[in-house]
């Protein structure tokens, strides 16, 4: 993976950067004056309380949501309103939901090779060699020809992995994967996300796994109230957080 | 009871008293039931026997044979006041089935895309969508027929001043009147479009599989287009290139030649199209809202453009929330063409009716509706049931 | 954008083409050229026909006690039409000094419609039952008379709004408890019952209410014993009562089918007979999550009476048509039209309005 990365990525800058970036819902300002760099191969997690706009922000990177104000790189191309420049960077930047959203009218096998045939344009053999080959590696080949509905959260969350990494993109965002599966599925879960990091991709999570913050991590955000609160090394971040309000909600989550 | 019970019964668990045992009692109630059913029957049957003795009225089918005497404005089948009552039944039938499919064809258009302007993200688009549906479905139908009547044959001039928009069309409140092809070298035309058709799902195809092979996407509509018009093009020219049409024309009291639109089938067609419309585009809005906004996203993120998110994600899924009560929306308008006798098209109510008014048989009229009616919704409903299960095997 | 400028910017504050009239105009009327161009059309639709229809209707209409002359000659809309002729379109051929007897059972009648939408009077029960009982023994009091110094009225007379309300509630009042019971045959475990409600339903959902209606006119006579012979009116109240209940009993057994199966287990184990289970336990809850479309039922009941005027009954869209057939006011059948489907789609969509909240309510008080 890590290869074919920089074999294709002659861009030296940074995989995605935030630069003043705003967003409003209606008169509500959710983002304010987000700056975030991120480098490629660089491993971003990013929590904070609820409605703290983690997620919005996320959803900003792949144009899910519109920003407002200041600027969005993904891989050197700016996010604008050109549908073009969308689609470009949503090609090379994946993402994986909390709530899966497989498509339930498809198999397994056809929810992963509708994106390659049908974006990348790849020969349909090549792209269920390929979805076969990333159904190996969450370790579920054998569901390939099942409905999503007849699998677990877990596997279904792998799949939903599998389904972004078919796309071969260059950046992966996660938005809480885990919250909305059962305790003994989440490892499952993480197991496939922390190889994944360690293949050398770029990674945006959001995510209260502060276990798997710390093994994967290089950088942790804390955001709180649509601010970037603090931005600090795994290490620094738990052991010495510097603000109150961060301090806070470490105590809280990790209390138990 | 046989001999040998009291081996047996030492195996089974104790008998509760016979009229407690909930067997027994299911029995009684349902021989009552049933009893009681046909006690109502022989009842009625009974005093309707005696009834149609006293008023000498013969029962039976046998009538159906005489002449009907009776004529029909539009019919599909040729037919004359010398025919005989099951001719006159069948004209009425096919007028039924007439409206009812051109009514089903229009009404799941306007209603699609009514139901899509519902959802239109444009403010205006949408509140004139609501505005279209609140005002159709809250009025009863019968209203809305007799109203398209009334405007058709109070607003359009009479057949003698009718009005003529383009060449050869004519409005007037008698209905429409419209040129029709006259030669049969307009079959080349025909037989182009067909081909075309076929050539056109064998294009499809093969832009499939290429899709298939090598990942390429082709388009579609634009060479199918293209195909369309050459191919009818050249159907045209071998028939002889044929430019005269058999136009309607206004001699003594009415149009002849040409082909007539009733103002009675537009206004019963106008009316059920519009209503049942109202009723789609609400079962089209929620079954694209059923579609969550995360099947969006997900395709989104996956870099689809829209269009091939509607087509491989979203309508799939909006389907099969749609069909089924769009089937019984089908079912409703088939019914209630049944309004036709309102404003005078010849249904199969209409036709019936004048049937019975003419020879008094009014049991068995109502009879030829009632199985009339029920063999339609049931095939309707047996076919819409077959598609659906085909849709659920192609995904599931 | 440089940066120096973004600076001098007020950030706080969201952009201003995205908040207020230009961020709304920007976001619903033209957020792409698509939805531009449709915005576009539609405001063309509109200039072209909202003044037009505002100037036939209101400034050009001819308003209050004025002759068919003045109507003729105006240019707009002829409302004098419907002052000329409200109440016979409302009360039909009752006679004209006893108007207020129609009157005065019409809002009883819509007291009880309206009241029964009250969820907190849901609560009374039984009550509500006796109540709507008493109200309508008092409609049927004032509607015939013939007691307590009340002319005798005979129901040929009766026509226009009341009643297609009678119509429509004694329709639903009656095919209810009908449909209760055709529900519970189709799901029993008994063939022949199933068998017979099966059919029943399926029978009657199959055929257009206008052939019930014809039976209802020209078979029921013949059903009857010889010197038996019922009104025309009651009739088509049965034929109307007989085809609701089909579409009632299908309601219903959606309803039965949406309780878990646990509830009727939970009964069976408390020892409870088939009748106590349903009554106590199955059907309140089945009842209570049918009424939303229960309601859409009536609705549907409400517009099918008017169907009566194929057998000629006098129900309000009968009396809006002769009303216009009058030598004098024959060109204005438009206004006649209007004024009756404006009645119908005051009452059908306060019912589905009304239909849309319970259901959300509902749904609510289930999460609870």
């Amino acid at each position: 993976m890590a290869n074919a990365q920089e074999a294709a990525a002659p861009n030296l800058g940074p995989a995605v950067e935030l630069r003043h970036m705003h967003k409003w819902y209606g008169e509500f300002h959710v983002l304010k004056d987000i700056n975030l760099t991120v480098r490629h191969g660089e491993r971003v997690v990013v929590c904070g309380p609820s409605g703290s706009g983690k997620s919005t922000m996320i959803r900003c990177i792949n144009r899910l949501e519109e920003h407002q104000r200041g600027h969005l790189f993904v891989d050197g191309l700016e996010l604008t309103n050109d549908l073009k420049q969308i689609e470009a960077i949503r090609k090379e930047v994946g993402m994986v939901f909390q709530h899966f959203n497989l498509f339930p009218h498809m198999t397994v096998l056809e929810n992963l090779i509708l994106g390659p045939t049908w974006v990348r344009k790849i020969p349909r053999k090549e792209a269920i060699e390929t979805a076969m080959m990333y159904l190996e590696r969450v370790k579920i080949p054998e569901q390939a020809h099942k409905f999503p509905g007849q699998l677990s959260g877990g596997q279904q969350q792998r799949v939903a992995i599998a389904r972004s990494l078919c796309m071969k993109p260059k950046i992966m965002l996660f938005d809480e994967p885990t919250s909305a599966l059962d305790p003994e599925m989440i490892k499952e879960v993480l197991d496939v996300m922390i190889e994944l990091a360690e293949e050398g991709m770029t990674m945006v999570c959001v995510t209260h796994e502060m276990g798997f913050a710390r093994t994967v991590g290089d950088t942790m955000v804390f955001m709180d109230e649509g601010e970037i609160v603090e931005m600090e090394a795994p290490e620094e971040f738990f052991s010495n957080p510097k603000n109150e309000r961060t301090q806070l909600f470490l105590s809280q989550i990790l209390s138990h | 009871m046989t001999i040998d019970t009291g081996e047996s019964e030492a195996l089974q668990p104790a008998k509760a008293v016979f009229y407690n045992d909930p067997k027994v009692r299911a029995v009684f109630w349902q021989i009552v039931a049933v009893v009681g059913v046909i006690a109502m029957f022989w009842f009625l049957i009974h005093n309707t026997i005696t009834n149609l003795d006293r008023q000498n009225i013969a029962s039976g089918f046998s009538f159906m044979d005489l002449e009907a005497g009776f004529a029909i404005g539009e019919g599909m089948v040729t037919y004359t006041p010398a025919n005989t009552y099951w001719r006159a039944i069948l004209v009425g039938l096919l007028n039924t089935i007439k409206v009812a499919v051109i009514g089903i064809v229009f009404a799941t258009i306007i209603g699609s895309v009514v139901g899509v302007m519902r959802l239109s993200p444009n403010w205006l688009v949408a509140r004139l969508a609501t505005v279209y549906i609140e005002s159709l479905r809250n009025v009863p139908l019968l209203l809305q027929l007799f109203f398209w009547y009334a405007l058709i044959v109070g607003i359009l001039p009479r057949a003698k001043e009718a009005y003529g928009p383009f060449l050869g069309v004519y409005l007037s409140n008698r209905g429409f009147n419209i040129p029709l092809p006259d030669t049969w070298g307009y079959m080349g035309l025909l037989a182009g479009f067909l081909i075309a058709l076929v050539a056109v799902m064998w294009l499809r195809r093969r832009n499939k599989k290429i899709h298939d092979e090598t990942g390429e996407i082709k388009n579609t509509l634009g060479p199918g287009m293209l195909i369309f018009a050459v191919v009818m093009m050249v159907g045209w020219l071998a028939g002889g290139a044929p430019t005269t049409l058999d136009s309607p024309e206004f001699k003594g009291f009415s149009f002849t030649g040409g082909g007539e639109v009733t103002s009675e089938f537009l206004a019963l067609w106008l009316g059920l199209t519009l209503y049942t419309a109202a009723f789609i585009a609400e079962i089209v809005r929620s079954g694209i809202e059923a579609v969550s906004k995360g099947q969006w996203e997900a395709a989104r993120s996956l870099g689809l453009k829209r269009g091939q998110i509607l087509r491989f994600i979203v309508l799939p899924q909006a389907l099969r929330v749609i069909i089924p009560p769009t089937t019984s929306q089908y079912l409703n308008l088939t019914k209630n063409s049944s309004l036709a006798v309102a404003i005078g098209y010849p249904d199969i109510v209409g036709v019936t009716n004048t049937t019975i008014n003419q020879s008094g048989q009014a049991i068995e009229g109502i009879a030829i509706i009632m199985a009339v009616y029920l063999t339609l919704s049931l095939s309707i409903s047996l076919f819409m049931n077959w598609y659906n299960t085909k849709l659920a095997l192609v995904e599931r | 954008m440089t940066d120096t400028t973004e600076k001098h910017e007020d950030w706080s504050r969201p952009p201003a083409t995205e908040v207020g009239v230009i961020g709304w105009l920007r976001k619903n009327l033209f957020s792409s050229w698509f939805n531009s161009i449709l915005s576009l059309i539609a405001i063309y639709l509109i200039i072209t026909t909202i003044p037009g229809i505002i100037e036939w209707a209101l400034i050009n209409s001819v308003w209050g006690d004025k002759s068919p002359e003045v109507c003729r000659e105006a240019k707009g809309a002829c409302w004098a039409f419907i002052y000329e002729k409200h109440r016979f379109i409302l009360f039909g051929v009752y006679p004209y000094e006893e108007h207020w007897r129609p009157l005065v059972a019409m809002i009883i009648f819509l007291t009880l419609i309206f009241g029964s939408c009250i969820k907190p009077l849901w609560k009374l029960g039984w009550w509500l039952a006796a109540l709507w009982a008493g109200g309508l023994v008092m409609v049927g009091i004032l509607m015939w008379g013939g007691i307590f110094g009340l002319e005798y009225v005979n129901q040929s007379q009766w026509g226009g709004l009341p009643l297609t309300l009678f119509l429509a509630t004694f329709g639903t009042v009656f095919a209810f408890p009908l449909g209760i019971f055709l529900a519970l045959g189709r799901r029993s475990r008994m063939p022949a019952i199933r068998s017979l409600s099966v059919a029943y339903i399926e029978l009657i959902r199959g055929v257009p209410l206008i052939s019930i209606l014809f039976m209802a006119s020209v078979m029921f006579p013949l059903f009857l014993p010889a010197g038996v012979s019922i009104d025309k009116l009651l009739r088509a109240q049965v034929g109307i009562i007989l085809f609701g209940a089909a579409y009632g009993a299908e309601i219903i057994r959606a309803g039965l089918q949406a309780i878990p199966r646990g509830q009727y287990e939970a009964a069976d184990a408390m020892g409870l007979s088939y009748w106590q289970s349903m009554r106590k336990i199955i059907l309140p809850q089945a009842l209570r999550i049918t009424i939303p479309p229960m309601v859409n039922g009536f609705i549907g009941g409400f517009k099918d009476t008017s169907l009566v005027v194929i057998i000629g009954l006098f129900d309000l869209l009968m009396t809006s048509r002769v009303a216009f057939q009058d030598i004098n006011w024959r060109p204005f059948y438009v206004e006649g039209y209007l004024f009756c489907a404006a009645i119908y789609f005051c009452f059908c969509f306060f019912m589905s309005r009304y239909s849309q909240w319970l259901e959300k309510d509902l749904a609510k008080d289930q999460n609870h």
